[in-house]
């Protein structure tokens, strides 16, 4: 066990965690965040995914030792739901989700691109996306609210 | 919240206020349309209004369903019904779902079966509108005026002169002791306010923005953590553990064995991982031998069988004879996983006579069953809460982790939850849907028409949902050493009473007739359906569409061949064998939305290299008689490679009256791309000992970064027919479409899925 500092959606928080412990553990039971879900452990499916200093990030395979002062986002940190993120409003105004447990990795993965690209082409998005999975396959509305974001970055 | 807790207890501890519907036990018992699943008597009486309706003294409406949501936006179309039939706003309704402690026992959410059962004349519906009109009734005692000339919006009754008051008012202090009116009058569909309308799924907000509560996000205080550990090969077994493995773990709490169930539990997360994997067991050389997946589509048709003939008209062999061509095709699928987004998981707390399960099970009572006979404590006493998990389309591990928990918790009387690794999830987690090899034979007269239809299939069958009796049905339940539900084998007696299609056995363009009565959908007057299950090595369950898909892969591709043999245009020939004009209908939107081009296949001018296009068309009615549809895929197949990219689908469908135009295009496009990710690339692997499609690496889904084709959706609205299931439909007919669309574009034809570029490549090379 050791004291880990991290600091995630604008908060400082200090854990006493093994700093093997991948990040995603330490934001669902240290820090009760529902956002990054556990798909596959395995790097595969983007279920957890996070961002770190505006990189998308898979929160399964990365161990919390290897977070040092990088600022961490969860899905929750970027909006609420009385005060959705653009991307989050998109998602709502396409209805782009059925379970909605795989919805860390396709917005933040999505964002973490647009935002560093507005001009991204659709090839760039799906590229970005290209190890991201959902398995209720809504992948037709969530296209429909990314294209909706990207044209708002755009302008 | 504490098992046993009585139902008024749970509603004032949820804020609302006293219900006043109910009290006394009656005999007068109703048939409430519960499905086709068996279900047991709960402590909650089905038969009692308030067992489904509460309102409260401020208006608010507390409904209680059976049914629960796990994606397929049941919560959302089930508010609108509740709000529809007792004339509330949709926000002055919140809904229960699926609590052995608070609603009525409504057996499995499955089969597309809870529409049906919730929106036609039973449970949920029916009791919404006997509560409006309980309501009114009183109302018309109050103000002296019969209940036709009372007029109710938003829960607010008013009368002619103007006289008003809320439905709070009305029930205020009082108790009424009603039953659930099995005539109480529905709302009309032309005058629905709620239903019917595109309303955006409710919880939709909390999901997008990462607030919303799965199973996996429960958490209990004191709850410690725990991982399985299964055994290395099919039908191993448990010989020794050493504990000494993992006594320096740090954090290790406990191994917990029970026959061939081993888990660990540890007070986080990593610790339980660590543990699990350093944990050293002796397990039996159980393996070795699993049947050679190679040839696994013939071992099927050697093992012993279960035989049932769904029809037989006697003659299918004299008649094929006599055609003038005879066609045979034998079409293959593999197993497949539901491959849930997220590994099952669930929490349990179980203590000394009682328990308590968060479970993403699809069966809260028949989960209760299970968990107590595991648990050896009376049902009574155990509760089973249902907690989203991720999206599933059947029997993924929902079942299997609910048991893990209660075993594991079990062990260390504090309460655990379990997280299954992905691993878990696809080797020992789920219940894979059936591999199944089909047989088809057609005879066709001088004009090219249909005359017999012989249809022969072999599929497996090994466990399955557990339902109230059978916790060996999942894996955990067989590893504690309950016996799973398996075939005995048994030969076909002649079909008797009516066509049953609920898999789709027997093809549409059959009469099937049993008895003189016809009950198939089609003309062709010689048939003979014969259907062998046989035991399966791995575990099998209801996957999205379970035969249904299968079977209609096989028959649509069939019927394509059959107008190809006779160049008849594929949309045509259907119709001119069908005699079911709600398929008919969707065929013909279909092809209609599609812009169809009348011709046969394939494709006259279709060039032998480079990349090609064709369309395809296929169409089910679904379970025979539950949802419509039919679907035309437009394909692009690089002959080089042979990958086949879809670009365009069109899709019609009728489920009679919709009761969420939004939720069912979603249905229907979600439907449409997993049906192409399995058609195009999903299988379960093994090798001699075990499964090994245990990760996204060799188990193929088609990733949000694939090229997406375009989807349309036909709607056909029936609003004067009875409401039938929309979740399965559209997939069922995806495999085929594609299929067909490749024939079209290359004039190879693929009858084995899933259709990976190797294996169309090969068909291109075998072409004449
Ligand atoms: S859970 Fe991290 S990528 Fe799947
Ligand atoms: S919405 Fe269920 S996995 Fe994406």
């Amino acid at each position: 066990m050791s004291t880990v500092t991290l600091k995630v959606n604008g908060h400082i928080h200090t854990v006493q965690v093994d700093p093997e412990t991948p990040l995603l553990y330490v934001l669902g039971d240290e820090l009760a965040l529902r956002g990054p879900k556990f798909g596959c452990g395995l790097g595969q499916c983007g279920a957890c995914t996070v961002l770190m200093n505006g990189d998308a990030v898979r929160s399964c395979i990365t161990p919390v030792s290897a977070v040092n002062t990088a600022e961490i986002v969860t899905l929750e940190g970027i909006g609420t739901a009385a005060k959705p993120h653009a991307i989050q409003q998109a998602f709502i105004d396409e209805e782009a989700a059925q379970c909605g447990f795989c919805l860390s990795g396709v917005i933040l993965s999505a964002k973490a691109l647009l935002d560093r690209n507005p001009n991204a082409t659709e090839r760039d998005v799906r590229n970005a996306l290209s190890g991201v999975l959902c398995r209720c396959f809504a992948h037709t509305r969530m296209f429909a609210a990314i294209r909706r974001y990207a044209k708002l970055r755009h302008a | 919240m504490s098992v046993g807790i009585s139902r008024r207890d749970f509603l004032k501890g949820a804020g609302a206020l006293m219900v006043s519907f109910g009290g006394v036990a009656t005999l007068e018992t109703i048939a409430l349309g519960q499905g086709p699943f068996a279900t047991h008597m709960s402590h909650i009486d089905p038969s009692k209004l308030d067992s489904w309706i509460a309102v409260g003294e401020d208006g608010l409406v507390t409904a209680y369903t059976g049914k629960c949501d796990f994606g397929q936006g049941m919560y959302t179309a089930q508010t609108q019904l509740v709000a529809e039939e007792l004339c509330v706003a949709l926000e002055r309704v919140r809904l229960m779902q699926c609590d052995t402690s608070v609603t009525p026992d409504q057996g499995t959410t499955s089969g597309s079966q809870s529409t049906p059962t919730n929106f036609n004349d039973g449970g949920l519906a029916q009791s919404a509108a006997t509560a409006r009109e309980a309501l009114l009734e009183i109302a018309s005692r109050r103000f002296n005026v019969p209940t036709d000339q009372l007029n109710v919006v938003n829960g607010l009754i008013t009368a002619k002169d103007g006289t008003r008051v809320t439905y709070g008012e009305l029930i205020r202090g009082k108790h009424f002791k009603l039953t659930v009116n099995p005539t109480a009058k529905r709302i009309a569909v032309r005058e629905w306010t709620v239903l019917g309308k595109p309303i955006p799924s409710l919880d939709i907000q909390e999901l997008v923005t990462g607030q919303f509560e799965f199973v996996h996000n429960v958490r209990l205080p004191g709850m410690l953590h725990g991982r399985v550990v299964r055994p290395p090969a099919v039908g191993a077994t448990l010989v020794s553990i050493d504990e000494r493995s993992v006594e320096d773990m740090p954090g290790l709490v406990k191994v917990v064995v029970r026959r061939n169930f081993v888990g660990v539990v540890a007070e986080k997360q990593v610790q339980a991982e660590q543990a699990a994997s350093k944990l050293r067991v002796n397990w039996s050389k159980g393996g070795g031998n699993l049947p050679a997946q190679r040839l696994f589509y013939e071992y099927m048709r050697e093992q012993p069988s279960r035989d049932v003939l769904a029809v037989d008209s006697g003659d299918v062999n004299e008649k094929l004879g006599a055609a003038v061509w005879q066609l045979r095709a034998t079409y293959q699928h593999p197993y497949q996983a539901h491959g849930s987004i997220g590994a099952s998981c669930a929490v349990a707390d179980v203590q000394d006579h009682k328990a308590t399960i968060w479970s993403p099970t699809q069966s809260v009572y028949p989960t209760r069953s299970g968990v107590a006979q595991l648990l050896g404590l009376p049902a009574d006493n155990v509760r089973v809460i249902f907690v989203r998990g991720s999206g599933c389309y059947g029997l993924n591990g929902a079942d299997t982790v609910s048991y893990d928990a209660a075993l594991l918790s079990q062990g260390v009387r504090k309460p655990v939850r379990v997280q299954l690794t992905r691993q878990d999830e696809m080797a020992w987690g789920e219940n894979y849907g059936a591999a199944c090899v089909i047989d088809q034979r057609a005879g066709l007269d001088e004009k090219g028409s249909i005359m017999a239809w012989d249809c022969e299939t072999w599929s497996v069958s090994l466990g399955g949902r557990p339902g109230y009796e059978h916790p060996g049905n999942v894996i955990t339940g067989s590893l504690v050493g309950f016996e799973p539900q398996t075939i005995s084998p048994q030969a076909a007696s002649q079909p008797t009473g009516e066509l049953r299609n609920g898999s789709n056995i027997v093809p549409s363009y059959v009469v099937g007739c049993i008895g003189g009565k016809c009950g198939g959908a089609g003309k062709v007057r010689s048939e003979r359906v014969l259907a062998h299950t046989v035991k399966s090595p791995f575990f099998t369950g209801p996957l999205r569409s379970p035969l249904r898909l299968q079977n209609t892969f096989a028959h649509e591709c069939f019927m394509d061949e059959l107008s190809a043999h006779v160049k008849a245009d594929p949309v045509a020939y259907r119709l001119q064998h069908l005699n079911e004009t709600r398929l008919m209908d969707v065929v013909k939107a279909a092809a209609k939305g599609a812009s169809w081009e009348e011709r046969p296949s394939p494709k006259s001018a279709r060039l032998r290299r480079g990349v090609t296009s064709g369309r395809g068309i296929a169409c089910v009615a679904y379970e025979g008689d539950n949802g419509y549809v039919a679907l035309v895929a437009e394909v692009e197949v690089d002959q080089a490679s042979g990958r086949v990219q879809p670009k365009r689908f069109v899709v019609a469908q009728d489920c009679g009256p919709i009761s969420n135009p939004a939720g069912m295009r979603n249905q229907i496009e979600g439907g449409v791309l997993q049906g192409m990710s399995r058609a195009l690339g999903e299988e379960i692997t093994w090798d001699q000992n075990k499964i090994t499609s245990t990760s996204w690496r060799s188990y193929h889904s088609l990733p949000l970064g694939m090229e997406l084709p375009t989807i349309e959706s036909v709607l056909i609205n029936r609003s004067e027919t009875r409401a039938l299931g929309a979740g399965e439909t559209a997939i069922t007919v995806v495999a085929a479409a594609i299929a067909n669309a490749i024939f079209d574009a290359t004039g190879a034809r693929v009858r084995q899925l899933p259709l990976v570029p190797a294996r169309v490549k090969a068909a291109l090379e075998a072409r004449s």
